[in-house]
């Protein structure tokens, strides 16, 4: 590992002409702002959410059609046994003995530039040719440890890839070869942060997230992507005295220890410059008896400025959650029309059942609608629009019949919008559970302690299309063998997701009605769509392996 | 042991949890659910540190005892004068083996917005005891940040009023069970409260009158093909193109689904118990456990 360090630096130094050319090629950021249609260069396609590709080949009639291209499985690891002309490139501060082991789960997006993918999955990297699947290099980072849960994807800036690791380092790769620029610490592993976050790229900012369970605060931080140097760290709870939002924490020590973390990539809207993404929920998680207060700002729509890394304005989507039900979820931007008057508008259907509109120039309130069928923790609303919790569907001893389960109504697998049908789409997982507290202590428990949980089974899972206007269900299509997975819409008038029972599918955009499915077996990701040689491609993953789909 | 049963009409992944000790969590539905979930590796450096001294460590609990515990607790999750919980402190968990620690002890800390920390006079290798201590302490922290066990807390679960139960019972229960029969003797074959109440609210006691076929709450199906013939049986899967049907004699038979072609009819016992989770209130099943444990 040294020695190819070694040997990496020296021809960085040997070859500054050809960084400086590499640097250029690629994919250029403002690319990025074009509407959705043949790339898939960032998380969500583009910097909406939307999660809307402008293509047509496949469509409410020819989706019948979409047939198998290639699979692909990922073999995680220091051994490569894929063969061919494929590599593996390793790197790493670790022994690798705490990793995940076993399989990869990809559990994020795949990028796709060119004829090339980037696939990740915790501690591993792959670049496929996107013709056919066949992998070009492998780079797999050798672990210190931490929570595997999983990898929400890799950001490309020219030709610099970024991933973050459980670890908590950023990795930047070449694109081309797969070796490794740099690495740098994002968060301090020993506080017990592991990172999972897909890296946002917008123009010279590389806009990092991470994760902790422990009673630690939540903060997103912007790297320059040549050098890795911070630009700037902006908390997501209050960390010194006089900090806006101090005033919703009984004290210093309870918001410095107050969770929010950033763990699923945002939204980004270039003319206000506002990076707009979902906070997590406070800690400790189910014990809220020792930080009365709404805790700002946990669970809240936050837009940060992404060149100064200050606050424009939040939105609190729970207040003083106490199920865990992080506000993570990736907001969709909606140029849409309210009362007759167009508005940049922003919604989001959060983890707690509860979907919300804004304008997201001021954080001006619009909409708040329970979206979840038999959420039940609420109590009604404030004039902001704020929900009001019911502190009777908190953790108790004799136990609480709460709605949804811990997972939520909804979670990190992103939602779609069609803007020709002006729907917003989630999958709808209804269920619900006794929670029991058994840590009594008027300290609260720390983290995700002292509950215990019993599941009473789903109460329906549905494909559900809100309007972003009012926030009513427009239709729900109901999953009878259980819902699972991420959405992707087109300008074709499909809806793609997967089912419990291990269908991909293809829903018509206005009702709902199924047009095509394979049982690949239950979707892992989200899917996607772009085009490679003219022809447009559908893909998406099933634990370690990819399937494409493609149109003739 | 886990009870895995499929049921259907939008309620297909029905777990409980029986004789566990107390609830667990359920894992994810489906292959994307759960945000993060699985602490199987959560293997930070506290959970990797190798033991320490023994004697090093009793010594710092015996020190700790006598000079930190008044402000930190006995726990060291924090005290009554204000001290912080030590196990998710950042200088705790960035220390090594004292050297964050000691200047904090012999010094004092004074942090804005924080009440202060008294110096306190310690020799260096007493204060390298505490911090093994604390660390030997802070290893035995759970996943999801989740603190040491403790010492077990009993916990009543029942707050009920029995007679009220029995009145709820008599107008909402007693249409599919009795207390002389399915239900008999419930408070005795489930002894632990939080099991049984888990189990009824969740339909899954057994008996009742809605169930089909051989066993308690088992999902049947009927299905009605185009030419009028039914075929019946139990529930196998179904999802928006399938319905897969578990017969007699064991076999199995599947059909195509297109839309509403065949017709598919699903007779589960638990719906009625489905139907009334939104409806119950907290009290409701409380009472209704409270009078559930005395059916000896």
């Amino acid at each position: 590992m040294k020695i190819h360090k070694l040997i990496l630096i020296a021809s960085l130094a040997a070859s500054p002409t050809l960084r400086a050319v590499q640097a250029q090629d690629g994919l250029d950021p403002a690319s990025i702002l074009k509407p959705l249609a043949n790339t898939w260069p960032t998380y969500s396609g583009d910097y909406t959410g939307r999660r809307y590709s402008t293509l047509t080949q496949v469509n409410r009639d020819t989706v019948k059609n979409l047939t198998l291209a290639w699979i692909a499985r990922m073999t995680a690891g220091q051994a490569n046994t894929r063969g061919g002309a494929g590599r593996t490139i390793i790197g790493g501060e670790g022994t690798g003995e705490f990793g995940a082991g076993g399989g990869a789960t990809i559990k994020g997006a795949v990028l796709q530039v060119g004829d090339i993918l980037y696939v990740t999955a915790p501690d591993n990297v792959w670049a496929l040719d996107a013709r056919d699947g066949h992998e070009l290099w492998h780079y797999y980072w050798k672990t210190r440890g931490g929570t595997h849960t999983g990898n929400r994807g890799a950001g490309l800036w020219h030709n610099y890839l970024f991933f973050e690791t459980p670890d908590d380092y950023m990795v930047s790769l070449d694109a081309s070869t797969g070796q490794e620029r740099w690495h740098i610490e994002i968060s301090d592993f020993d506080q017990q942060y592991f990172s999972t976050m897909a890296p946002i790229i917008v123009g010279d900012h590389v806009l990092v997230g991470t994760g902790n369970d422990l009673d630690a605060p939540g903060f997103l931080q912007s790297y320059d992507p040549e050098t890795g140097k911070l630009q700037w760290k902006f908390y997501t709870v209050p960390m010194n005295p006089g900090d806006p939002g101090l005033e919703t924490w009984p004290n210093l020590d309870a918001a410095r220890h107050g969770g929010g973390q950033v763990w699923v990539p945002g939204a980004y809207d270039p003319e206000t410059h506002l990076y707009i993404f979902g906070t997590g929920n406070p800690t400790p998680g189910y014990t809220g008896v020792g930080r009365p207060g709404d805790n700002l700002f946990t669970c809240s729509l936050v837009a940060v400025n992404v060149d100064t890394g200050k606050m424009a304005w939040y939105f609190q989507t729970s207040v003083h959650d106490t199920h865990d039900w992080d506000s993570t979820q990736t907001p969709v931007l909606i140029d849409g029309t309210i009362n007759g008057r167009p508005r940049k508008l922003v919604s989001t259907a959060a983890r707690n059942g509860y979907f919300y509109t804004l304008d997201r120039v001021t954080g001006e309130h619009i909409v708040t609608s329970k979206y979840g069928s038999t959420t039940n923790w609420a109590k009604g609303l404030r004039t902001s629009g704020v929900v009001e919790p019911d502190a009777g569907k908190e953790a108790t001893i004799p136990g609480s019949l709460v709605s949804p389960i811990e997972g939520g109504v909804t979670n990190w697998p992103p939602p779609a919008y069609s803007p020709d049908t002006g729907l917003f789409y989630v999958q709808e997982h209804n269920g619900f559970n006794l929670l029991y507290l058994t840590d009594p202590d008027p300290r609260g428990s720390m983290g995700l302690g002292g509950k215990a949980v019993a599941n009473l089974g789903s109460a329906g899972d549905f494909l559900t299309a809100i309007d972003y206007k009012t926030g009513d269900v427009v239709w729900r299509h109901q999953f009878t063998g259980g819902g699972g997975g991420g959405l992707l819409t087109t300008a074709g008038g499909v809806l793609f997701s997967g089912d419990g029972s291990g269908n991909f599918a293809a829903y018509d955009t206005t009702n709902g009605k199924p047009l095509w499915h394979s049982r690949i077996g239950n979707i892992s990701n989200a899917p996607q769509t772009y085009t490679v040689d003219g022809r447009q491609y559908v893909l998406v993953a099933v634990g370690d392996t990819l399937y494409a789909f493609m149109m003739y | 042991m886990r009870l895995r049963i499929n049921m259907a009409a939008g309620a297909i992944i029905f777990l409980m949890w029986i004789a566990a000790q107390s609830a667990v969590q359920a894992p994810p539905q489906g292959g994307a659910r759960g945000g993060r979930g699985g602490n199987l590796s959560a293997t930070f450096p506290a959970q990797q540190r190798p033991p320490g001294d023994p004697d090093l460590i009793a010594r710092g609990n015996t020190l700790y005892g006598i000079n930190c515990r008044a402000c930190h607790g006995v726990d060291l999750r924090g005290g009554d004068q204000g001290g912080p919980n030590l196990l998710r402190s950042q200088l705790v968990l960035n220390d090594q083996e004292g050297e964050l620690i000691l200047p904090v002890v012999r010094d004092g800390l004074r942090n804005p917005g924080m009440a202060p920390m008294p110096a306190i006079g310690l020799a260096s290798d007493d204060v390298r005891a505490i911090a093994d201590y604390i660390h030997s302490v802070v290893a035995t922290s759970r996943g999801q940040g989740a603190p040491p066990p403790g010492p077990p807390v009993v916990l009543n679960v029942l707050v009920g009023d029995a007679g009220a139960g029995q009145a709820y019972f008599s107008s909402k229960c007693a249409g599919c069970h009795s207390a002389d029969g399915d239900l008999k003797g419930i408070g005795a074959r489930i002894s632990n409260p939080t099991q049984l109440q888990n189990a009824w609210v969740g339909g899954n006691t057994g008996g009742g009158r809605g169930g089909r076929g051989g066993g308690a709450n088992t999902v049947s199906v009927t299905v009605t093909l185009p030419s009028g013939e039914k075929i019946e049986g139990g529930l196998g899967r179904i999802d928006d193109f399938i319905v897969i049907l578990t017969m007699a004699d064991g076999s199995s038979r599947s059909f195509r689904r297109e839309r509403d072609v065949p017709k598919v009819e699903i007779h589960d016992p638990r719906d009625a118990h489905r139907k009334l989770l939104p409806a119950y209130t907290d009290k409701d099943i409380h009472d209704v456990t409270a009078y559930l444990v005395t059916l000896k």
